[in-house]
């Protein structure tokens, strides 16, 4: 076990380099000098010029740049925001409750809904019911997640006007952050319908980022299921007379999770690619909102911070299912 | 008697069926993907003869008639069957011509994606170790990204503009082939076909795209299919926050980044559009489905 988890971050490694150089070489390759684009139509004087210059290193040897960038980011220093001029990494994890809340939110929603209906489509193979539940499936697949977003406003804060349209909470309600969760906040805060309106705020962000990953979970779920179904323990237990109830729901659920939790694992970079569009569409404080935002106010240091801290994430937890995985299954291991 | 046997004679075939026949009698057992293979095909020739089919001109702006409802809702008139948008605009002319664009970006990313990524792939599973250990490591450092983030930066570097967009999503895309083509790759060289194609004398440039490519081209091309529908979606996506397709253009997305203050006043010019997107992508996704049934059995779901 030991070998495999050296083995797995031994590759890590290069690849946290490869990522902190393409998010290194960002700045460096973008057309034109960078200060001047970043300071677009403001102008700069000649001596604020030469002191950005400084501060970002441009006068030193490329090398050097990308070694005090390696050794900046091991610290958790990814210089400062050109527009608020507060630390980048400061910046990150103000917003990333936000995201982390609304993606756990799309991902227990994918789950609930996901898991059980693929475990129907499976038991009922073939029938209208599977029929039904996979071709609802490969819709969602294919769904563009932004207009889907804009649909369920149309309906849901339009015509019925059940659901706020924007942010993560009504104006009405202000209180401190204490875990940056608006959920936990809001009830810790203790006004009355605080909780409330942080729910209505999360339902309609939450089914959108969560519709791709309940289409992949349900799929999976099926595939998984029928796969263990034809096992023989399977049939062992059909002919010790269990009620098919505890076959399905227990001997053979759960032998399938293992691939099923496998694929929500790796969904991580689907929801931060979704939380973009979600975010931006429902002006969700996120850190998808401000990647956005910095790209079109061109504040590069921003987004060449954000670049880096998502791949990072996304890298971690990918790590995390691989070893969790070794650990549950150790035929992976000797591979 | 007689009879009989030579009506046998007449509905048996007596040689093997054509590849073609073949992959269709597979491909036609998936109801799915046969109305998937229709739609596409509609929405091809929809995008081939967008000029004869569309009635008006997709910049044309008809200002007297703007944000005008379809036909079949009061205030609506024949004259803009799917309603007009907030210039004044004729949506069916924009949605046909919104076709076109959906199909280039589709076709170029696909193609330059597939090309680079199984020539790429090509190389890694032919090369020695170190060179395999070097590619595959640099396409992990793109994968770690999550594909719609690295195409926004990409854009953000290059411009906004479809051509750019196209060219962030191809190579966002191309790993997804290298490793493909790779691991086929891998899994044929040691085959005994190869090996003896080999000790005839066959080059590494032969042995490679004669001997060994066709024989990893099953997976290859349901990958193709799947990111032809990934390639409209990213491209929509990049065109809605800006970053693709630039306005006027009757791209679907950036249709979409337009109507969006509309929301909840002018639901025709919110719903068609992306109508558009999902019923293109959900034809590719069932023919995808389609495909991978009929050409590669042992990734076949059961």
């Amino acid at each position: 076990m030991l070998r495999y988890l050296l083995s797995r971050l031994i590759t890590f490694v290069p690849t946290f380099i490869g990522v902190t150089l393409i998010s290194f070489a960002f700045i460096r390759v973008l057309p034109g000098d960078p200060i001047i684009v970043m300071a677009g139509e403001r102008g700069l004087t000649q001596e604020r010029y030469e002191e950005l210059v400084q501060r970002f290193g441009f006068d030193q040897p490329l090398w050097q740049q990308f070694w005090d960038y390696l050794t900046g980011v091991v610290q958790g220093d990814l210089g400062n925001s050109f527009v608020t001029n507060r630390p980048v990494w400061d910046e990150f994890f103000t917003l990333f409750p936000a995201t982390l809340e609304l993606s756990l939110c799309a991902i227990i929603f994918a789950m609930v809904l996901g898991i059980p209906a693929g475990v129907i489509a499976a038991v009922y193979r073939g029938k209208f019911f599977d029929r039904a539940l996979m071709s609802t499936a490969l819709v969602g697949y294919s769904m563009p997640i932004f207009w889907w977003a804009l649909l369920l406003i149309i309906v849901f804060s339009g015509w019925l006007g059940w659901t706020p349209v924007s942010g993560r909470i009504g104006l009405l309600y202000y209180f401190d952050d204490v875990t940056g969760f608006m959920l936990i906040d809001s009830l810790l805060s203790g006004q009355d319908g605080a909780f409330g309106s942080a729910v209505q705020h999360l339902i309609l962000p939450s089914i959108v980022l969560g519709t791709i990953p309940l289409a992949v979970i349900a799929r999976q779920t099926r595939s998984a299921m029928l796969e263990v179904l034809s096992e023989d323990y399977i049939r062992t237990a059909r002919a010790k007379g269990l009620s098919s109830g505890r076959v399905n729901g227990l001997h053979a659920l759960r032998n399938a999770m293992i691939p099923v939790i496998t694929v929500i694992g790796l969904s991580v970079g689907t929801l931060m690619a979704g939380a973009i569009l979600t975010e931006t569409i429902f002006s969700w404080p996120g850190i998808g909102k401000w990647m956005v935002d910095s790209i079109f106010r061109r504040d590069y240091p921003v987004v060449q911070g954000g670049l880096l801290l998502i791949a990072l994430i996304v890298m971690l937890v990918n790590l995390t299912v691989d070893v969790l995985y070794g650990l549950i299954n150790p035929k992976i291991r000797k591979r | 008697m007689a009879d009989a046997s030579s009506q046998i004679a007449r509905t048996v075939p007596t040689r093997r069926p054509s590849r073609f026949k073949e992959f269709w009698r597979y491909f036609s057992e998936n109801r799915g993907a046969v109305i998937g293979f229709w739609v596409f095909l509609a929405v091809f020739l929809v995008a081939v003869f967008a000029d004869l089919l569309a009635p008006y001109d997709p910049a044309a702006q008809f200002r007297q008639h703007a944000l005008q409802p379809p036909f079949w809702q009061s205030g609506g008139t024949w004259e803009f069957p799917l309603g007009t948008d907030a210039l004044g605009r004729d949506m069916l002319s924009r949605l046909i011509h919104g076709a076109r664009f959906s199909f280039f970006v589709g076709v170029v990313v696909v193609v330059v994606a597939a090309t680079g990524g199984i020539l790429i792939g090509l190389i890694a599973g032919f090369a020695p170790k170190w060179l395999d250990t070097i590619i595959m490591r640099l396409m992990d450092i793109i994968l770690a990204f999550p594909s719609l983030l690295l195409a926004l930066a990409l854009v953000a570097i290059l411009g906004p503009s479809l051509l750019n967009a196209m060219i962030a999503i191809a190579l966002v895309l191309q790993p997804h082939y290298v490793r493909l083509t790779r691991a086929s790759v891998i899994n044929e060289r040691t085959k005994d076909y190869v090996i003896s194609a080999q000790v005839a004398g066959a080059g590494l440039p032969r042995l490679m795209f004669k001997t060994v490519l066709p024989n990893c081209l099953a997976p290859i091309i349901v990958q193709a299919a799947l990111s032809f529908s990934t390639a409209i979606l990213d491209a929509a996506a990049l065109g809605f926050l800006g970053m693709g397709a630039q306005p006027p253009t009757p791209e679907w997305g950036t249709m979409l980044a337009d109507a969006r203050e509309f929301v909840l006043r002018a639901w025709w010019v919110i719903t068609l559009p992306g109508l558009a997107i999902l019923v293109t992508v959900l034809s590719i996704n069932l023919m995808g489905d389609g495909l991978r049934d009929a050409l590669d059995p042992k990734l076949k779901r059961s």
